[in-house]
């Protein structure tokens, strides 16, 4: 078996604030295999945007990695000298954050900022690196780059200058993408457009993505496998159509019936009763007991740990107790 | 851009005829001006004379105009006190206040840059705190009072800078120069930095906090996911957002520093346009304070000017809704 792009094992995230520790992330686990599309889902508030940032050695203080490892392509990262992070950061993981319209610096032509990236990590010439950014540019889909180069961000519409954050993470041809929300900020129809580009990057470059957002339905299109996060822990993880078509944790179903479809039938959607609990009162067992409908007393008690269930995995103690030919 | 410039410029022309109309003013309810010219013993009759050959029985609005179209050619008549032309005085006065100025102002950019960014990126170094403390001081400290400190410290204490004046000047052309001498350089050391002081304390809180600010947004972050280098986030990405209200608070200040190098100049007795301006106002020199005031004024005026349009090559989005908008 090849080794997994990323690799994420019990990784802990705390921020100390005035109150004490908070733990966003608790013994989280997950891989991501070359070419391989994570898609990462969950309420706001759910840890997946800090998951994200934990990868690629973003998170500030009063926030530190307190726990697990992180892997990449088999070397740990999560506890690399600041400087040689900095190395692996827009080199070997490339990420794209939620806003395109505040990504890019204002004062700098795109090419300059795409130029600087490339030259950072690759030993280009000027010349080369400016003939690089513009087939970056023709290859993320903006149209006459070797005109838009010169163009500052402003002269953009918001699905162009995601495009160009685009071309700016995978400008050193990165093994894994982060993707933090990439269409959260733009027209649906932009969306589309933006997903099957990160999509077709992902293929063509054989490059792992790592998808964070709370849209399902951009999940289900663009995601091999799916893990659905609450309150800072993985509630279950598989395969995107296992997940969809057949979720098993009790918070995961209840995310599945809220997806609208297409279909007509004019059924409520399903809702999830209560919110995600704060950081600073997460419940003791398992932390979605007090808004699960079928929770019993070992719930209220102790902390699920993940089941393997065929190819998904799921914490929940409803898998435990049952064997595993009548879960499914 | 070009109408964009035309439009300020006219805007400016509006500001100064507004100032002419103070500063001529100045002459009418500052006492008879005739008065100030003749003797006690003078006659009625010379002194209605007097009073025809220099215009001032014509109606006001003839006379203000005469005033603004003689100030426009940089004519502000002739001084009461010295009998010489206020813009002979004047511009015999403005290098020495010019150069002090500028060499306050480049060492207040550079020193409250310099330690601005210090003092935001790393926010709890014991530096940071003793700039913090240097700032307070130069914030509330007032001006003359530093200089006589300095005076006192440098020049009566130890004896290595001279207290007042401006050493030995070079002249070009019309301009003289203190830059050149090595006194010329060691009797400005003392005065740019008194001068100086508040506005670099000013930038250096402004530079601070725009960084700060800075320092936080989505571009920086991005910045930093893509693996460039610290410098070139500091430097390149952080700093250069944080130039335009530094330019702004750095331009509009190198008036004040002009309107305030009369305290400057009175404590090292600086031979500048400050200088010649306290005297005036001691003898009631009213030629020579309406100037004043004019020149003043239209240094302002133009700082305000270029500062607009330094603004358009600082931040490419302005110059586009400029070009836009017309």
């Amino acid at each position: 078996m090849t080794e997994p792009v990323l690799s994420v094992r019990n990784l802990q995230v705390e921020f100390a604030s005035r109150r004490g520790t908070l733990r966003a992330i608790d013994s989280v686990s997950f891989d991501i295999a070359k070419g391989e599309v994570l898609g990462v889902v969950g309420e706001s508030g759910a840890g997946k945007s800090v998951t994200g940032l934990a990868v690629i050695g973003l998170i500030d203080s009063p926030g530190r990695i307190s726990g697990g490892e992180i892997r990449l392509s088999g070397l740990r990262i999560d506890d690399l000298p600041p400087e040689e992070m900095r190395r692996v950061r827009g080199k070997r993981i490339g990420m794209i954050f939620q806003d395109p319209l505040t990504s890019l610096n204002p004062l700098y032509k795109i090419g300059d900022q795409l130029i600087e990236t490339i030259r950072t990590h690759l030993n280009l010439s000027e010349t080369a690196a400016r003939r690089r950014a513009i087939d970056l540019l023709a290859e993320v889909g903006i149209p006459a780059p070797e005109k838009r180069i010169d163009g500052y961000p402003h002269e953009f519409s918001g699905g162009m200058r995601q495009r160009v954050v685009i071309a700016l993470a995978i400008c050193a041809e990165p093994e894994l993408i982060i993707a933090d929300e990439p269409t959260t900020a733009l027209d649906v129809s932009v969306q589309a457009q933006i997903i099957s580009l990160i999509k077709r990057l992902g293929r063509d470059h054989g490059t792992a993505v790592m998808l964070v957002t709370h849209d399902m339905g951009v999940i289900a299109e663009t995601s091999d496998r799916v893990a659905v996060m609450y309150a800072g822990r993985v509630a279950e993880i598989g395969p995107v159509q296992d997940v969809v078509q057949n979720a098993l944790h009790p918070y995961a179903k209840g995310l599945m019936g809220a997806i609208p479809t297409l279909a007509g039938d004019d059924k409520r959607l399903v809702q999830i009763p209560g919110s995600m609990p704060r950081l600073s009162a997460i419940p003791r067992g398992c932390s979605f007991n007090p808004r699960c409908a079928l929770a019993f007393d070992r719930c209220r008690v102790e902390r699920p740990e993940p089941l393997p269930r065929g190819a998904q995995s799921v914490a929940c103690h409803l898998y435990d107790s049952v064997p595993a030919e009548s879960a499914a | 851009m070009l109408a964009f410039t035309l439009r300020r410029a006219i805007q400016a022309i509006g500001v100064m005829i507004a100032v002419g109309i103070i500063s001529f003013s100045m002459f009418r309810f500052a006492g008879d001006p005739v008065n100030q010219m003749v003797g006690m013993d003078t006659s009625g009759a010379e002194r209605a004379a007097i009073r025809k050959s220099l215009g001032l029985d014509d109606p006001v609005i003839v006379q203000f105009g005469r005033y603004i179209g003689n100030a426009a050619q940089f004519k502000f008549g002739v001084s009461y006190q010295f009998r010489l032309p206020v813009s002979n005085l004047l511009m015999e006065r403005m290098p020495a206040t010019l150069e002090l100025a500028v060499c306050a102002t480049i060492f207040a950019m550079l020193c409250g840059i310099l330690m601005g960014v210090y003092s935001a990126l790393r926010r709890d170094s014991w530096l940071t705190h003793a700039f913090q403390a240097i700032s307070l001081i130069g914030i509330s400290l007032p001006t003359f009072l530093i200089g006589i400190l300095m005076i006192y410290l440098f020049s009566v204490t130890l004896g290595w800078l001279p207290s007042f004046g401006r050493g030995d000047v070079v002249h070009i052309g019309w301009w003289t120069t203190g830059l050149l001498t090595l006194s010329g350089l060691k009797a400005l050391i003392m005065p740019s930095i008194t001068l100086g002081l508040f506005q670099m304390t000013l930038i250096m809180r402004l530079v601070r906090t725009e960084m700060l600010e800075v320092m936080r947004t989505d571009y920086i972050r991005f910045a930093r996911a893509r693996g460039l280098t610290t410098r070139a986030i500091h430097y390149g990405h952080a700093l250069r957002n944080t130039m335009i209200p530094v330019i702004t608070v750095a331009g509009l200040q190198f008036g004040s520093v002009i309107a305030f190098a009369i305290i400057t100049e009175t404590v090292f007795q600086w031979p500048g346009m400050g200088l010649l301006f306290v005297q005036a106002v001691q003898n009631v020199d009213i030629p020579i304070m309406a100037a004043y005031l004019m020149m003043v004024s239209l240094i302002f005026v133009t700082i305000n000017l270029v500062v607009d349009i330094l603004y358009t090559i600082v931040d490419p989005r302005l110059r586009s809704t400029i070009s836009r908008a017309h």
